[in-house]
């Protein structure tokens, strides 16, 4: 497939958005049964101002990947329509909502309206912060696999038709927000910055083991199509001799990465150490200096825009076997 | 319930793209705007067509067999593409089976294109909404026409009949009998989208002799061969050709 740079701007800036809350509220978890320091409504507000502002920005890529940029006032609307059916409107659902999430999250810490909602058994008063982190931290996740879905149930691009796209998905996001969270705290609250940086660490192994274990499964897939069955003869040497067309079509366009083998090849271990070995390597260095922690940040993102472009361009999509020669 | 369609006889297409630019024409002057030309004189032309003639080698020359290949939306009983769409722009008419495209609701974000494995959407990159074979759904049902011109443009180009249109749901249509009795295929069916368009296979036909039908069967005398031939002039009913 051809990446589409408002795609892979959209997926990594609201992954990183949705793991920055996440980590958020994970710290404020931690804190809520004593087991760090609660910190600052402004540290979780602030916090929150960032992640929403990486929401933001990956909305507005998104805007370009729409056929013209005016459709997001006139047609967009829409998209939240069949939400029975498709997951692209699950998602145009899902990212406002958890938007939305993320603002009154950091409204209620920012503006210190936490009236308490509950009180556990054990005397533990959960305020209204803890009640929206919760509702938010299911929108983050809902959003992690609507987003995904979109790609995983497409049933013939096979290299995305796995349950490790959801969860690689998911645990890249988490990765970069981690980092941005152990960043963000580095300037905020020091001391609280090992404790992202440690999560980020054991986020990071896992997404590294996930994508690795989905790079292995889509070296060993055999495809289903076959120009045999695409044009329906059984013949074992089928050649195409013309497309049908002289100067490129969409389907020339649209269904191919446009560059070689060889960028193909140089890509892959490029985004398996910008966007996993060297943030590891920095992150544990950073358990002793925090001024890596931005570095990290920085090259991880730049891995992972690799990463998303390699995602898009290994798939294969059935509709070349159409378009092989120009003839 | 009805599923119009078309069958195309692979037999019978010649591969002149006929039906290529007479969609063209019908399509790109309709009330829903053209279909776009880039450079259409220029050195890499390219544009938007519904429908296009592609062609294959089978074997290695000199044992080798051309085949044309028109490929249009097979208008899928399950289509990838429909499910797939956030706005419902692209949808599959109830009465008919016929999958279309409002132009109006789509917001051209491509993604019905990626779910269809056939690669027979394309975008127009003027209008910036994606577009299909309509199967001339403004044609076929136009009353002003004459009945015979209720068919699909690319069904009345076609010089060589090898296009058919109907419903294929109907036992009686003369596609489901081509498809019943001529070995109607559908492509890709490993992907369970149901194609309602079908594919006539290319077949050649073949008269096998027997040693024994060489032989007059009307000859239980055996006297083949064995008569002198008869005068030119002579009168004969059977043993000219015996001689």
């Amino acid at each position: 497939m051809k990446p589409a740079f408002s795609v892979i701007f959209l997926t990594t800036l609201i992954g990183a958005g949705q793991g920055l809350f996440l980590a958020l509220f994970t710290h404020q978890s931690y804190a809520l049964f004593g087991l760090l320091p609660m910190q600052s409504d402004a540290f979780y507000g602030y916090g929150s101002a960032l992640a929403l502002l990486l929401l933001c920005a990956g909305l507005f890529a998104a805007v370009f990947h729409l056929g013209k940029p005016s459709y997001m006032f006139t047609r967009a609307w829409r998209g939240i329509l069949q939400w029975r059916t498709s997951w692209m409107s699950r998602e145009l659902i899902a990212l406002p909502a958890f938007m939305a999430g993320v603002f009154v999250f950091g409204l209620i810490h920012l503006t210190g309206f936490r009236p308490v909602m509950v009180t556990l058994p054990s005397g533990l008063p959960i305020d209204l912060s803890v009640v929206a982190g919760v509702v938010v931290t299911l929108l983050a996740f809902a959003l992690f696999i609507c987003t995904a879905m979109i790609y995983a149930c497409l049933r013939f691009l096979r290299e995305w038709h796995t349950p490790l796209t959801v969860i690689n998905y998911t645990l890249m996001g988490g990765s970069s927000g981690f980092i941005l969270a152990a960043f963000y705290a580095a300037s905020a609250a020091p001391d609280q910055a090992d404790f992202f940086a440690g999560w980020a660490i054991i986020i990071t192994v896992l997404a590294l083991i996930g994508r690795v274990a989905s790079l292995i499964r889509n070296a060993r897939l055999k495809p289903t199509s076959t120009i045999q069955t695409a044009i329906g003869v059984k013949h074992p040497k089928i050649t195409q001799r013309s497309m049908g067309a002289m100067g490129g079509t969409f389907n020339t366009r649209e269904f191919f990465h446009g560059k070689s083998d060889a960028f193909l090849r140089a890509i892959k271990p490029a985004f398996l150490l910008l966007a996993f070995v060297l943030p590891l390597l920095l992150l544990v260095l950073s358990l002793s200096t925090h001024a890596l922690l931005g570095l990290a940040f920085i090259l991880q993102y730049i891995g992972l825009l690799a990463e998303r472009w390699f995602f898009f361009a290994q798939a294969n999509h059935p509709q070349n076997l159409y378009y092989q020669t120009v003839g | 319930m009805t599923q119009l369609a078309l069958v195309i006889d692979l037999n019978v297409c010649v591969g002149c793209s006929a039906c290529v630019t007479s969609c063209k024409e019908w399509n790109t002057s309709g009330s829903a705007g053209p279909l776009v030309d880039e450079r259409p004189y220029g050195e890499n032309p390219t544009g938007t067509f519904f429908n296009r003639v592609q062609t294959y080698e089978m074997g290695t020359f000199p044992n080798s067999e051309t085949m044309h290949f028109p490929k249009s939306c097979l208008h899928c009983e399950d289509p990838a593409c429909v499910p797939v769409c956030p706005t419902g722009a692209s949808y599959k008419r109830k009465e008919d089976g016929i999958v279309l495209v409002d132009y109006d609701k789509c917001i051209g974000c491509k993604y019905c294109s990626w779910a269809c494995p056939y690669g027979v959407r394309e975008f127009d990159e003027q209008q910036k909404v994606m577009k299909k074979c309509t199967l001339c759904v403004d044609r076929i049902y136009d009353m002003s026409m004459p009945e015979a011109d209720r068919k699909p443009s690319c069904v009345k180009a076609c010089p060589t009949s090898a296009r058919l249109f109907g419903d294929i749901h109907d036992p009686e249509s003369a596609v489901s009998v081509a498809i019943r009795e001529e070995g109607g295929y559908a492509l890709m069916p490993e992907w369970g989208t149901h194609p309602s368009n079908h594919y006539l296979p290319r077949r050649k036909v073949k008269m096998k002799i027997h040693a024994d039908e060489l032989e007059r069967a009307d000859n239980p005398l055996k006297l083949d061969h064995q008569l002198p031939m008869p005068d030119k002039d002579a009168s004969t009913m059977d043993d000219a050709s015996a001689w």
